[in-house]
């Protein structure tokens, strides 16, 4: 994914807001063989328990998420989460409840409230498991 | 009964599936309920399918169908008849840990 420190650090702050619980969100932007985050749509972690360990999205905030980026002509290009005291990898429940391949998922490791390591991941086309994505930043992107 | 009628259905698809439908944002097919709108989906595109379905058959559970603003689940499922020119949505939800 191509992206922008503005979007990271976005990323940092919502995880660090939600410590010790799991912040999530959607990354919107350009899609294409390599993604463009432009921009994050924050929402509520609507898991009802274990909030320190697990985040669920639902449909509704899925539709009002693409809703915002038909608005600014963009596409929802992934999601991110945040993974407090644990490092920036795909857990197996990531992988269990992965969606489609295409979508970048951003995890941010949060470690004494403080994040950390912030890595990009992609669904194998066959589903079996996450390939970690080249994450770079730049100043501005085409697509903004 | 009177007899279904095949109806035209337009089925929205997420931005990262549009590789698998030649780039489409949507897709036109036939259908009398939900669950032939999408056997339609999957015969055009059957590289949609393991995305979309189990092995066993049964929408992944992350899978949601909308009807217009209505997720099919409240209405009657995949046996939800369809209008002419109805518009559905395939809705991720989003979980992990």
């Amino acid at each position: 994914m191509k992206t922008t420190e503005h979007v990271l650090n976005a990323i940092r702050k919502h995880a660090e807001a939600t410590y010790p619980e799991e912040c999530c969100g959607f990354l919107l932007g350009k899609a294409g063989t390599v993604n463009e985050g432009v921009r994050i749509h924050r929402v509520p972690n609507r898991q009802q328990t274990n909030r320190e360990r697990r985040y669920t999205i639902t449909p509704e905030d899925y539709r009002a998420a693409d809703q915002d980026a038909r608005d600014h002509d963009q596409d929802i290009v992934g999601f991110y989460h945040s993974h407090p005291d644990h490092p920036a990898k795909p857990s197996p429940t990531d992988l269990e409840e992965a969606t489609f391949p295409g979508y970048t998922y951003i995890i941010v490791s949060v470690h004494n409230g403080e994040a950390g390591a912030i890595t990009a991941w992609r669904l194998a086309a066959d589903r079996s498991q996450f390939h970690q994505e080249q994450l770079t930043t730049t100043r501005s992107l085409s697509s903004q | 009964m009177e007899s279904q009628k095949t109806s035209s259905v337009k089925i929205r698809i997420p931005t990262p599936l549009r590789s698998y439908t030649n780039d489409q944002s949507t897709v036109a097919v036939g259908g009398a309920t939900v669950e032939e709108a999408l056997q339609s989906l999957t015969q055009a595109y059957p590289a949609l399918e393991p995305h979309l379905y189990h092995e066993n058959g049964e929408l992944r559970s992350f899978v949601n169908i909308y009807l217009g603003d209505d997720d099919i689940r409240y209405l009657n499922g995949p046996d939800t008849e369809l209008p002419d020119d109805a518009e559905l949505s395939i809705v991720p939800s989003i979980a992990g840990g």
